[in-house]
């Protein structure tokens, strides 16, 4: 065993939401971990639980109708257990967040030197001075042109690429080891998409943190990151270095997705790949067995595991189930 | 043939202020806009947010108003006329429908999904309610779903769903003109699958056209024949996907194409640096490109299906007749 710790490392990590006395997991036994110097992208559609395990590293779940079990484990502290006091410590200073609508995040009634400023109150010793000097680098950082103008302007005054620059700043202000991106760039268009991907990367490169970078476009996947989580139902499906999960994908709903991907017609009968069936309710979901069978219902029942768990299929490249081996393209043949 | 046409189409916003709210300045959304639609083919408008794209679809099914240039559908001059009673528009509303990116507030919470499909259906025709009825479960069908979906109310289904019955609505005054504003944005990928692979049915199916709105350069290349770049109101490129994709010549169109992420990992700092290159080159050349008002230039014929705004060469006579040419035929 290793004796270095990673990062982050979150182990086994559930989270239920109540309906009535009972509690339905939206994060279903994930287990992650989280180098330096890495970008860790989670992939899946919208109810996947991609979002909330973000949430539960973050702890801004209301406790009355949340339960949380597992451990994030950050320099041998249980995030988990931790008071909201001690919890806003770590918060901002430790774990910064990047949300996706940056008019949402940022405070309209505040300026933007203001809004950075005060993640340095909260987090730091530094006086005014040092504080403005802080902000202008940050703003200089994330690539905001005239920034002593810029921060004493108002979020509405922004085009909503500079706001999400903004935004990073704010989540870079306190040089937290890691770094949360929860679709960093889904309400941006295509050309100040690249820019913010490339503004991370770099950013990245400088700082030598981890991110966790949460996204529904595979696109961004293969521009970023190093790492790839492939979430399904609550549950990670498949775990790989990207080159790898792009070049080979294993588990059926990683290769559906892949093949759902609009391309360039050949011929007047291409059609697009659909995935049989919708997305299961979280109060419907099976307890047991591969929770992308009934997807998938021309692959025989003994294909599936009885309780599936991630096997590691290859070095560093893990797969959910055995339905994999024999799964195929319905139409198609083996 | 194309049955509807768009001449030099503008729709300009007043900017009032001052002290007795005066017209100051205006915001020209669409700023001369040339466009032609032919049966049974889908035409792409790419843009980014506030290029004056859904302005366009607007405007041609009558939810704005054009300040000035026409529309002709067949022959006709329909410009600002969508709301008009008269018998001989009454075609030109059947005909052009609209599909909506947020499905849910497209449609009344209130009513049955019969009911809200066969309002189109008891505008245009005679039907019986047993007629409505078999018509309803008919379309129902062709977008992959069951019949007793009728029954049920708007918030019963997935979001992919209601785009599906947004789609069957349109469909229900058997139109010939498509107008599908950002149909799959909200939609997950292999939601957006369906809903892609249905609207390409029908269109077979009832030979009709679309004018395909996005920004999404992927999904525009699936789906369309012909395609037109636009920004700041106005055409920087029009013409086959092919010429397009293959063969951009707008330093525009070129920074749009080179921001699409790359689906293969390995090529991902080439891929970059190339962005990048491509970036450089757009700040640099940017009065190239575009007017002293920042302007885009006029569209010239650069091929034999491809027009691109570039920089007149000479303010001369060959100017004018290459202008009047790519006019005339267009």
């Amino acid at each position: 065993m290793a004796v270095e710790r990673s990062l982050l490392e979150i182990n086994n990590l559930e989270t239920g939401f109540r309906f009535g006395d009972i509690y339905h997991n939206a994060v279903d036994g994930v287990s992650l971990t989280l180098e330096n110097n890495e970008i860790l992208a989670i992939v899946g559609e919208s109810g996947c639980g991609k979002s909330t395990l973000a949430t539960s590293i973050m702890g801004l779940h209301d406790p009355k109708n949340t339960e949380i079990k597992g451990e994030v484990i950050y320099k041998d502290l249980n995030l988990l257990d931790l008071n909201e006091k001690l919890y806003n410590r770590i918060r901002g200073n430790d774990i910064g967040m990047i949300f996706q609508d940056p008019l949402g995040s940022l405070n309209p009634l505040m300026t933007i030197y203001r809004q950075i400023s005060e993640a340095l109150e909260y987090h730091s010793d530094l006086n005014e001075e040092q504080r403005k000097a802080r902000v202008l680098e940050l703003l200089n950082q994330v690539g905001i042109p005239r920034p002593e103008q810029i921060m004493k302007n108002y979020p509405h005054e922004l085009s909503g690429g500079m706001r999400q620059r903004v935004v990073i700043a704010i989540a870079l202000a306190n040089k937290p080891p890691v770094i949360i991106a929860d679709e960093p760039t889904t309400a941006l268009d295509v050309t100040i998409q690249a820019q913010i991907l490339d503004l991370m990367v770099d950013i990245q490169d400088e700082t030598g943190s981890g991110i966790i970078l949460i996204t529904h476009d595979l696109g961004v996947v293969a521009e970023t990151a190093d790492r790839v989580a492939v979430m399904y139902a609550g549950q990670i499906v498949e775990e790989a270095p990207v080159e790898e999960l792009f070049a080979n994908p294993k588990h059926p709903y990683t290769r559906s997705l892949l093949n759902s991907i609009p391309h360039e017609l050949e011929g007047e009968d291409d059609e697009l790949h659909v995935i049989h069936g919708t997305v299961p309710s979280l109060q419907k979901l099976p307890r047991k067995g591969c929770r992308f069978a009934p997807r998938i219902p021309w692959i025989p029942e003994e294909a599936h595991e009885e309780n599936p768990v991630l096997h590691e299929v290859s070095p560093n490249h893990k797969v959910r189930c055995t339905c994999w081996k024999d799964f195929h393209f319905e139409g198609e043949d083996k | 043939m194309a049955f509807l046409e768009v001449k030099d189409l503008k729709v300009h916003y007043p900017i009032r202020g001052g002290i007795l709210n005066t017209v100051q300045d205006h915001v020209k959304a669409v700023d001369g806009v040339n466009l032609s639609i032919e049966s049974g083919k889908t035409y792409g408008l790419v843009g980014e947010s506030g290029s004056g794209k859904t302005t366009i679809g607007k405007t041609i099914i009558g939810l704005e108003k054009a300040t000035s240039g026409k529309i002709f559908y067949e022959g006709e001059n329909v410009t600002n006329k969508a709301r008009s009673r008269k018998k001989k528009y009454a075609n030109y509303n059947k005909d052009v429908q609209m599909i909506f990116q947020d499905a849910t507030s497209s449609m009344n919470p209130k009513k049955r999904i019969i009911d809200v499909m066969a309002e189109p259906m008891h505008n245009y025709f005679d039907y019986t309610p047993g007629e409505t009825k078999r018509r309803v479960a008919e379309l129902l069908e062709i977008v992959g779903m069951n019949a007793e979906a009728m029954y049920k109310y708007p918030h019963e289904f997935s979001g992919g769903q209601r785009q599906r019955i947004g789609v069957a609505r349109a469909v229900a005054s058997d139109p010939k003109l498509i107008i599908a504003d950002e149909p799959t944005s909200a939609l997950d990928l292999s939601v957006q699958a369906q809903v892609l692979n249905f609207m390409r049915r029908i269109q077979k199916e009832y030979g009709l056209s679309y004018l395909f709105i996005s920004h999404d350069l992927g999904v525009v290349q699936h789906m369309s024949d012909d395609i037109a770049i636009m920004h700041r109101g106005r055409f920087v490129e029009q013409g086959s996907k092919e010429a397009i994709y293959k063969n951009p010549q707008h330093i525009y169109t070129k920074r749009l194409l080179s921001a699409i992420p790359d689906m293969d990992p390995t090529t991902r700092k080439a891929h970059k640096v190339e962005r990048q290159r491509v970036e450089a080159e757009y700040d640099a050349q940017e009065t190239e490109y575009y007017d002293p008002n920042g302007r885009v230039y006029d569209l010239q014929r650069y091929d034999n299906d491809h027009l691109v705004a570039l920089k007149p060469e000479e303010p001369n006579a060959s100017l004018q007749n290459e202008k009047v040419k790519t006019g005339g035929e267009s």
